[in-house]
């Protein structure tokens, strides 16, 4: 009696993971967590930044070793050393921060650790085909020998999705595989995923993502503080409890009130061009004072080139950059280079903020002040008193969850880098705020307060401009919505006569 | 996944980007017309030929040291395992007739047991290999092969062997390298730390055994003539073109060294290494391996590198070797492989280092003061090393 039981539990799951502890020092980052993964279904985890998500799943994945509970696969107890171990019995993974070597191409990512070899020599042809094989199942289209490098970010997640699927493994973790995808992207992995939970693969979906989450996943399986809170059938959910569940407080709103006014232009952008591929083309708007400019665009539609050439981190071909103060006098501004913006009041939150913005060795404080460094110099040396007082003011404020101040950047979550980084730059107090999906890869409490951020630096008169793949928010927190498409601006709409399907119809403008 | 809209044609872009790519070429196209201008007499196809046989032996180095360049790593200690091993070979290989040489009964052990016990293990090891890899009855194959050899070796009639010092050569070469690897691979340690003590203790090494001969530190020197002529022969084409077979050696090596980086796992995996060790772990390429792996073929290279060097200077002192690595590193990296790991060619090593020799002789030739060579050879450097990484340099 009691046998049969448990007979029918382990054919039930095929992953099931048990009272799993793990610490960190000074953290505990998994205490009795817990997740039971059927097969052939789709199982969402959630949790806010720092919850403890990747670190369970690194768990499984032997790149973390346990400190205390059990792992079963189909039934069998396993333990695995290294990734190769979890890869060879079954386990893939798309990891949340991207792990390619970028001076390779396409199919020598997919297949590492796993080259087709003839009479002990790589066999070239063969690797080619699986590559487009696999490709043509998911549809991808790209040629596997193009350098993973000259690849967009959101390219890179594609074929990082596709290197994962091809293990043909019994489980497969997606770790924010979404953070880079625009919605075209997200439909298209979302058809992959169908597609593999119908060959009855099982699978853990990890996004901060809301609305994908009840869209996809069968189940959900919620964690907070390392623990498990949680696990239920979406179907009997809604966004509402979820969060709820998450943050273990109500929020009722996703966007907080918008109380900023517009007010007079404050930069003028005339035709401008890039010079070297890809870049933007032609692209004209103004921006005002108070103003918070979305833009809108499918993934390749150049908005991230638009800001980084009005920064000035990409060479300007033609176009005019002008600002204009408050006695409306003009001044245009060449933005040779990023610091040459950053004195004439530009900031810009990149994109690739963990690859491009973080110092992994270095303390949360050395990583929040850094740009600002000139700012604590006194009498020839930094005021230590300052420094700990502004990087209390971006734990604050961004809600940092980090065991202290000395902390190395690199055992903090991924959401919680991001939120040190942005709050890196509002410290720079900046006139015009350059955004490049800023609220990417952080969870739903911490972007309402993102959001909150955001408005109140318009209410103080700066002006916004912010990228992002999410409509939802960008007609949540934008006075006017600017689309892009195929590297030009397809037509600004304002918040008022703003839709999905308008926004959606103007990103195909030029395609 | 791919947008399509073309921006201007821009032609010089594409023009210069492919002048980038060839950058290596067109450099050492331009020293030598310069050369020219100042000495028409200078491109003969003796003096070509000469200035690729000098090339060879730290051309061999510099596919050694190359690897673990691509490792974002480094090797300081290349010459003085060069000057270790050479000094080894060159112990085995005095001539018998010579008085003072350091080993006296070397003809009479080295062509009877000491082949045989040689040949004895080789053919373990390959048996136990072939069985652990196939699991088949094949494993006879290595055990009778080697057998036979070294049975014929003990039988056969006590002439010097000349190949035997390659081989203790290539194992005192791998035990140095392999030294470097277990630093980097399992103790952590930077490249340049574990073989800047390496080189230490190899040049100490090779110190107490030139000392530890009957007459003192003397040269190793008086070579046998079988020997010499192996090394500094050559092949004669026609009457005034011979191709040295130093130079067929580095070819042959360069080639195996093709090979491997290009068309095997090792050579993928150790570019992924080089270029991304968290992708390549969470890959599943068993890392320590792989690293360990490649210092070992380093360490072959250094071997072969030694026993030819000892027979081209035909006098092998303490001092055997020092700087080479310096050679064998300026070659790769003129030759693009990159110190930041993950990126770099064979063809470019050779280019690098021939590249390296042209400066050389050519400034020899053309009679240049000594010591305003080493500030020309300089510049050459610096100049060619940062017009090649031009076309890493994103364009934005
Ligand atoms: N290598 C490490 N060393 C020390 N602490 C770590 C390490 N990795 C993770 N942590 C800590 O463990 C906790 C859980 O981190 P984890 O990365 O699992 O969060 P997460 O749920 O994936 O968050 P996010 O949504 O931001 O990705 C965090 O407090 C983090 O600081
Ligand atoms: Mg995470």
């Amino acid at each position: 009696m009691f046998k049969k039981e448990s007979d029918e539990l382990s054919s039930e799951f095929v992953l099931e993971m048990i009272e799993i502890d793990k610490t960190f020092p000074g953290v505990k980052a998994l205490d009795h967590a817990q997740l039971k993964l059927r097969y052939g279904s789709v199982h969402a985890l959630m949790g806010e930044n720092g919850a403890g998500k990747s670190t369970l799943m690194k768990c499984l994945f032997g790149i973390y070793r346990e400190d205390a509970g059990e792992i079963r696969i189909e039934g069998k107890k396993v333990f695995f050393e290294n990734p190769e171990q979890a890869l060879k019995n079954g386990v893939a993974m798309v990891h949340q921060e991207l792990n390619q070597v970028l001076q390779r191409n396409i199919m020598e990512n997919i297949w590492l650790g796993r080259f087709p070899e003839k009479n002990g020599f790589i066999d070239n042809r063969k690797m080619y085909d699986d590559t487009m094989d696999v490709f043509k199942s998911l549809e991808i289209n790209a040629d596997p020998r193009n350098i993973i490098g000259k690849l967009s970010v959101a390219e890179r997640q594609m074929v990082e999705i596709a290197k994962a699927v091809s293990y043909n493994a019994k489980i497969l973790v997606l770790d924010e595989p979404t953070s880079s995808l625009a919605e075209q992207e997200v439909e298209h992995l979302f058809r992959i995923i169908k597609k593999l939970r119908d060959e009855g693969v099982g699978i853990i979906y990890i996004s901060h993502k809301m609305e994908e989450i009840l869209r996809i996943s069968d189940e959900v399986t919620i964690m907070r503080d390392g623990q498990w809170i949680a696990t239920e059938k979406a179907e009997d959910l809604t966004i509402q409890e979820i969060v709820k569940l998450m943050v273990g407080r109500d929020l009722t709103n996703r966007y907080p009130p918008k109380t900023n006014v517009p007010g007079e232009t404050m930069l003028e952008v005339k035709n401008l061009s890039g010079r070297y591929m890809p870049t933007c083309q032609d692209v004209s708007f103004d921006l005002h004072r108070g103003e918070i400019l979305g833009i809108a665009g499918l993934v390749g539609s150049r908005r991230t080139e638009l800001l980084e050439t009005i920064f000035g981190i990409r060479t300007r071909e033609s176009g005019e950059v002008i600002l204009r103060n408050e006695a409306g006098e003009l001044h245009p501004v060449k933005n040779k280079s990023s610091r040459d913006a950053i004195s004439n009041g530009f900031a810009m939150i990149t994109e690739e903020r963990r690859a491009t913005g973080i110092f992994a060795g270095m303390s949360v404080t050395f990583n929040a002040i850094i740009a600002n460094i000139i700012g604590y110099v006194k009498r020839g040396f930094l005021s230590t008193k300052r420094i700990a007082g502004d990087t209390q003011w971006v734990i604050d404020t961004m809600r940092v969850k980090t065991p202290s101040h000395k902390t190395p950047m690199r055992s903090l979550s991924g959401g919680n880098q991001q939120k040190v980084i942005i709050g890196r730059w509002l410290l720079a107090k900046p006139e015009i705020l350059l955004l490049d999906e800023p609220t990417r890869g952080i969870d739903v409490g911490s972007k309402y307060e993102i959001y909150q951020l955001i408005i109140s630096l318009a209410n103080e008169g700066k002006g916004v401009v912010m990228v992002s793949s999410e409509m939802p928010e960008l007609l949540g927190i934008c006075d006017r919505i600017a689309v892009m498409s195929n590297g030009r601006l397809a037509g600004i709409l304002d918040r008022s006569e703003a839709t999905q399907e308008e926004i959606l119809t103007l990103a195909a403008k030029y395609i | 996944m791919e947008s399509s809209i073309q921006v201007k044609d821009k032609k010089w872009a594409n023009l210069a980007d492919t002048l980038l790519n060839y950058a290596l070429y067109i450099i050492l196209g331009i020293m030598i017309l310069v050369v020219i201008i100042i000495e028409p007499s200078f491109v003969s196809p003796k003096n070509l030929i000469k200035i690729l046989s000098q090339a060879s032996t730290r051309g061999i180095l510099a596919l050694g040291v190359a690897g673990l360049i691509v490792f974002a790593g480094t090797d300081l200690s290349a010459g003085r395992i060069l000057g270790a091993c050479a000094a080894v070979s060159a112990s085995m290989l005095q001539s018998v007739t010579y008085a003072s040489r350091m080993y006296p009964q070397i003809q009479e052990i080295m062509p009877k047991w000491v082949p045989f016990i040689i040949a004895l293990a080789a053919g373990l090891i390959g048996t136990i290999l072939v069985y652990r890899k196939t699991g088949s009855f094949q494993f006879w194959i290595p055990l009778v092969t080697t057998i036979a050899t070294g049975l014929y070796y003990l039988f056969s009639s006590g002439t010097m062997t000349i190949w035997l010092p390659l081989l203790f050569s290539i194992i005192v070469g791998v035990a140095f390298s392999l030294l470097n690897g277990f630093g980097v691979a399992k103790l952590h340690l930077h490249a340049f730390i574990i073989s800047l003590g390496s080189q230490l203790i190899a040049y100490g090494a090779t110190c107490i055994y030139i000392d530890s001969q009957k007459g003192g530190a003397q040269p190793l020197a008086s070579l046998d003539s079988q020997f010499i002529k192996l090394v500094n022969g050559s092949i004669p084409i026609n009457d005034s073109l011979n191709i040295p077979y130093l130079v067929i050696y580095f070819a042959l090596c360069s080639v195996v060294m093709y090979i491997i980086w290009n068309k095997t796992t090792l050579g993928k995996n150790m570019f992924a290494i080089g270029g991304n060790p968290e992708a390549a772990e969470v890959s599943g390429v068993n890392i320590v391996k792989t690293i360990m792996q490649v210092y070992l073929i380093s360490g072959v290279l250094y071997g072969i590198a030694a026993y030819l060097e000892a027979g081209r200077i035909q006098s092998v002192t303490t001092n055997t070797g020092l700087n080479y690595e310096l050679d064998a590193i300026s070659g790769c990296v003129i030759g693009g492989v990159s110190f930041s790991g993950g990126v770099g060619t064979i063809p470019g090593v050779i280019i690098g280092v021939i590249i390296l020799q042209v400066i050389n002789y050519s400034l020899y030739y053309l009679n240049v003061n000594a010591y305003l060579q080493y500030i020309i050879k300089g510049l050459i450097i610096i100049l060619a090393v940062s017009i090649d990484v031009r076309k890493y340099i994103k364009k934005k």
